[in-house]
């Protein structure tokens, strides 16, 4: 029953011809026997998990079922769940259980979803290849000589080799959609806003926004119908309502106007890519929907603005972890400067030191104005040419990544090669703008991935497309050979 | 801008990371090619655009003037390095 | 050479709300430690602020009692540096964008002339917690009840030219957040502290010097004692023909100096930001005039109602309107009277005063209340007591010994005003003092005026004080000049 997605099993579970009970031992044996293999998770909670779907199917018995009640889900290790280990796969919070739910798992939990366990991801999120974990490397279902992408690696993972159906994850720069398109799935990054941002430990905060990885729009639809909503211990929660998601997935798209931008089609673009980009685009095309050329002429600054900005917040934000009231504190501390200094520089990996670095840097005394503030600055212009395109076009179609999943270890030693592989997500980042990616086809048997934009709170508009996409394609139905 | 090996001292301390001798050739190095990239951002005429902090532009939240939460001091103290007294310990230190 | 000290102040004030600023977690000092700070308080990761509403009608009240602009978008910024009780790694305040700017304030300096002194900015931020060095041996123990206890930053244009002018500004923002009920000020507690920033220049000189600051100064005393000291000292540097270096300074009450900081925090480079987790404030035109309507009388409003409905001298008016305690005593007081205004703000200003002092007590706990006082008053206008019986009778409600219609009836203290039993007091009197009464038969007219005062004395001793002094005076006057002329 593993293959099944989400919105099946939710049917199967509600006409009771299985039970969350058998569903969930089905998930957590597979996370054993998979995840010496995938490195995909951090911590399992069998026991806790078991009983939670006991209960489940006891509302279920009773009616009183919603379409996420006894469906198991996996949480990215960032987001915090209240006594249970959060370790944001640093060997910072390696010993830290946290006192409280994030906003997001109250939620799930709240609609009835059972946790198995939490995925492992780049520490603190900074990565695109969830190979910067204290827990080691996530390895790709497709091949596992290469990278799953990044930061959501671990969600991305679990979903892509059904060892749950749904999964969390949060997206900075890319983190939900990059990791999805290399390991085959969908990822949903919604409006900055959209979903809460309380109990989701911040890495950048005016660009951090979790949300859904699963294995078809119709499933992202259901989970984010549950994820998303004001939430009034969040100071930058959208007071939007919630759109009903799913019940505009068989919309038509006839008449559509899809916006293509010239600069994302580059001489970096693997051919392959390109190809699975036009085909999928001809499909479209062939439903109902038109093509329109449009500009954003900046997003090749897009990668220095965004590494300005969440590198400035993410060394503010990281500050709080100095070893006095959580978290790794080192080993006799001579003075209070020793205490801070050792227990961060021993606590944090290389690439988090890197980036809070170079954030340290362009906020400090007479580098502001050139870096940060300037950064600030072609923010609104790339926001405001994303706002121009769209008046013109309801989405924009972009591919996830220039090329398919890398091998381990290729970028590790090379950051910068490492952030150019984001261009054509931190955009999106940077404007708060909600994008889906979804599997189109593939390359050398590895997945690759489109990107779907959409306008602000436009979430229901770009689940459509790919949900139509989804109804004429099976790339999103293809399991890695050996998990099916 | 390249880094040295003072410049990354100096903004390892201002980040209180401690940082071993071998591992500063490689910040060096880091440093300088991240700041390269970001430099890319020279050649944008910003005159008279006006900083974007936050994408949706929106105004803040307020919160009414009501006490919310219990103590839960024991909870959050679980999780402490050092505790004695309900006190977070640290080395002394003077103000 | 004349040097000339420049003086500027960066006040403090805790904020009287409920909750803290970003959190829901009580406002209260005392408790137990870190009882009173939650996961936001903590900085626990994912965490994160959500501003209280009342920080910013308090914060408006102020900028409309002084006269400043009420910034329509204000923006909280991260401060950040590393310090043990600060949570995060950084202090939530506001940097560019404040919520008050511009303002001013009159204050009465002690030769009675008037300067008005302007208001830079006032901007709100959080507190951090509290480092206890004491406690526990070889470690810094750790409070964070404190960490996001609201506060208000007020920052003084360098107006200021001597250390009293200093206190009398900050006396005056003291009494003013007291009137605003936005601060309880209470400085033992630390709801009411100080930064002094001090230069000196030679006189005429209009560059400013190098300034110091010290840190953290949490009474009137203290602050008039520290910058007298760092006033002398910098005169002493540059005289030296050394320079004054800008440091941080913390004020040594006991040595009565200041001292350089430790912490390696001077030369700090916070590389403040726009708050990521906090979009901008923004408020209205209604907003600022709902609360512009609510404003309570000010200061410098009462002190004209003082003079105009109560007939008080200017003088008078400003002592009692100085803070809006004694303003409010008087005012009970006046109301329980016949409208005896003068002799109630003379009580105060004398008695009570003096009492306060000596105990070292506030107003609002005062052991005579506002009522006492008046019921008191009362019987003086009725010539019930004299001025003097009625100064032994405070000195009884003082000690608790009850009201004073109660200590008058018990202690028998009631004036007597039966001619006849004065008149035998007066003749027996002269009767006893034959020595006296042929000095005074001997002394010139012009000087008999302040003989008759020994015979005053010893009638009113006589009665035990109780003999209504000016029938005394009357009688004696009187019978002395019939036996002047024998």
């Amino acid at each position: 029953m593993h293959e099944f997605t989400l919105a099946e099993l939710s049917h199967l579970l509600q006409k009771r011809e299985i039970s969350s009970v058998e569903l969930v031992e089905t998930c957590l044996e597979r996370a054993e026997q998979f995840n010496d293999g995938l490195n995909c998770f951090i911590s399992l909670f069998p026991e806790p998990a078991l009983e939670r779907a006991r209960h489940a199917d006891e509302l279920i018995g009773g009616g009183k079922a919603g379409p996420l009640t006894g469906i198991p889900v996996v949480h990215k290790d960032i987001f915090c769940t209240g006594g249970f280990k959060t370790s944001c796969a640093s060997k910072m919070l390696d010993n830290f259980i946290a006192p409280y739910d994030a906003t997001v798992v109250d939620k799930l939990n709240m609609a009835g979803s059972v946790m198995l366990g939490k995925t492992n991801m780049d520490e603190f999120a900074m990565g695109s290849s969830s190979e910067t974990s204290f827990y080691g490397p996530v390895r790709n279902p497709w091949d596992a000589s290469r990278v799953p992408g990044g930061s959501s690696g671990g969600s991305a993972c679990a979903v892509s080799a059904r060892l749950a159906p749904a999964a969390t994850g949060t997206d900075t720069g890319g983190s939900i959609r990059q990791p999805a398109a290399l390991c085959g799935v969908t990822g949903l990054k919604p409006t900055y806003g959209r979903v809460s941002r309380y109990g989701m430990i911040a890495f950048a905060s005016s660009l951090d926004q979790g949300g859904p990885i699963t294995q078809t729009a119709e499933d992202a639809a259901l989970m984010l119908a549950a994820m998303s909503g004001f939430d009034e211990n969040d100071a930058t929660s959208a007071e939007a309502g919630v759109d009903n998601y799913t019940a505009t997935l068989n919309k038509e798209i006839k008449g559509l106007k899809i916006g293509l931008p010239a600069e994302y089609f580059s001489e970096q673009l693997e051919r392959p890519v390109t190809d699975a980009i036009t085909a999928a685009l001809n499909l479209l095309e062939e439903a109902g929907a038109s093509i329109i050329e449009i500009e954003l002429p900046n997003t090749e600054l897009s990668i220095p603005v965004y590494y300005v900005i969440a590198s400035a917040e993410c060394s503010s934000n990281l500050s709080r972890y100095d070893g006095v009231r959580f978290g790794y504190r080192c080993d006799n501390p001579k003075d209070i400067d020793d205490l801070f200094c050792r227990s961060r520089g021993e606590g944090f990996g290389d690439e988090v030191k890197r980036r809070i670095m170079i954030g340290t840097y362009v906020l400090s005394a007479g580098y502001y104005d050139a870096y940060y503030l300037k950064a600030q600055q072609i923010r609104r212009m790339l926001r405001d040419e994303f706002s121009n395109a769209l008046k013109q076009v309801d989405v924009i179609i972009t591919p996830t990544t220039p090329s398919t999943a890398f091998p381990l270890g290729a970028r590790v030693d090379d950051p910068v090669s490492m952030y150019l592989s984001d261009i054509y997500t931190v955009s999106v980042n940077l404007a708060g703008l909600p994008a889906i990616s979804i599997p189109v086809g593939f390359n050398d048997g590895l997945p690759i991935g489109m990107q779907v934009i959409g306008d602000y709170f436009g979430e229901a508009r770009i689940l459509n497309v790919a949900h139509q996409y989804q109804q004429i394609t099976d790339w999103h139905k293809r399991v890695p050979r050996d998990y099916q | 801008m390249s880094f040295n090996k003072t410049t990354v001292q100096d903004i390892a301390w201002l980040a209180r990371l401690a940082i071993d001798d071998q591992s500063i050739a490689g910040y060096e190095k880091d440093l300088t090619d991240i700041l390269a990239l970001v430099e890319r951002m020279k050649k944008v005429n910003t005159a008279d655009i006006q900083p974007l902090a936050h994408p949706l532009e929106i105004d803040t939240q307020l919160r009414p003037d009501a006490v919310t939460e219990e103590n839960q001091r024991d909870d959050f103290q679980k999780i402490a390095p050092a505790i004695t007294d309900g006190h977070y310990l640290v080395p002394k230190f003077v103000e | 050479m004349q040097w000339e000290p420049v003086i500027g102040l960066e006040i403090h004030v805790q904020l009287a709300t409920k909750s803290k600023i970003f959190s829901g977690a009580a406002n209260r000092f005392g408790a137990a430690a870190n009882t009173q700070a939650c996961a936001v308080d903590l900085g626990l990761p994912g965490a994160l602020p959500v501003t209280n509403e009342a920080v910013l009608r308090m914060a408006v009240k102020f900028g409309l009692a002084v006269d400043a602009t009420i910034a329509k978008r204000s923006v909280f910024a991260r401060k950040n540096y590393f310090y043990p009780d600060l949570p995060k790694g950084y202090q939530i305040s506001q940097y560019e964008l404040p919520i008050v700017h511009d303002g001013r304030i009159r204050i009465e300096l002690r030769d009675g002339a008037v300067k008005e002194v302007g208001i830079t900015r006032a901007h709100l931020e959080e507190d951090a917690g509290k480092s206890m060095h004491e406690d526990f041996p070889g470690f810094t123990g750790i409070d964070l009840n404190r960490a996001g206890t609201p506060l208000i930053e007020i920052v003084s244009e360098p107006d200021m030219r001597a250390a009293g002018e200093a206190v009398a500004y900050m006396k005056k923002i003291h009494s003013l957040v007291r009137y605003l009920e936005i601060s309880d000020g209470n400085m033992q507690e630390g709801s009411f502290r100080c930064d002094a920033n001090v230069s000196i220049r030679p006189k005429g000189e209009t560059k400013l010097g190098t300034r110091t600051e010290t840190k953290n100064i949490n009474s009137f005393r203290f602050v008039e004692q520290a910058i007298n000291y760092e006033i002398h000292r910098q005169i002493a540097v540059v005289e030296a023909g050394n320079e004054v270096f800008q440091e941080t300074l913390l004020f040594d009450p006991v040595k009565n100096e200041t001292r350089p900081m430790r912490s390696k925090e001077e030369a700090n480079d916070y590389r403040y930001f726009p708050d990521p987790d906090l979009p901008p404030v923004v408020i209205d035109n209604a907003y600022i005039e709902t609360i512009r309507a609510q404003l309570p009388e000010l200061p410098e409003q009462k002190r004209r109602r003082f003079m105009d409905d109560f007939g008080l001298s200017e003088y008078d008016s400003s002592y009692l309107t100085a803070s809006k305690d004694t303003a409010d005593y008087f005012e009970t007081a006046v109301a329980a009277t016949k409208g005896e205004a003068k002799l109630i703000a003379n009580w105060i200003m004398s008695e009570l005063s003096a009492a306060l002092n000596r105990d070292n007590i506030d107003i609002n706990v005062a052991r005579v209340t506002a009522e006492m006082l008046a019921g008191l008053v009362n019987r003086i206008a009725d010539n019930t007591v004299s001025n003097k019986i009625a100064r032994q009778v405070f000195g009884a409600m003082w000690r608790g010994e009850g009201s004073a219609d109660d200590i008058i009836e018990k202690q028998g203290l009631k004036q007597v005003t039966d001619t006849g039993e004065i008149e035998k007091s007066v003749d027996e009197v002269i009767a006893e003092s034959g020595a006296q009464l042929e000095q005074y038969r001997n002394a010139p007219p012009e000087k008999q005026g302040k003989l008759v005062g020994y015979f005053v004395g010893q009638v009113m001793k006589k009665s035990r004080g109780k003999a209504n002094p000016k029938q005394v005076n009357q009688l004696l006057s009187a019978k002395l000049k019939n036996l002047g002329r024998g």
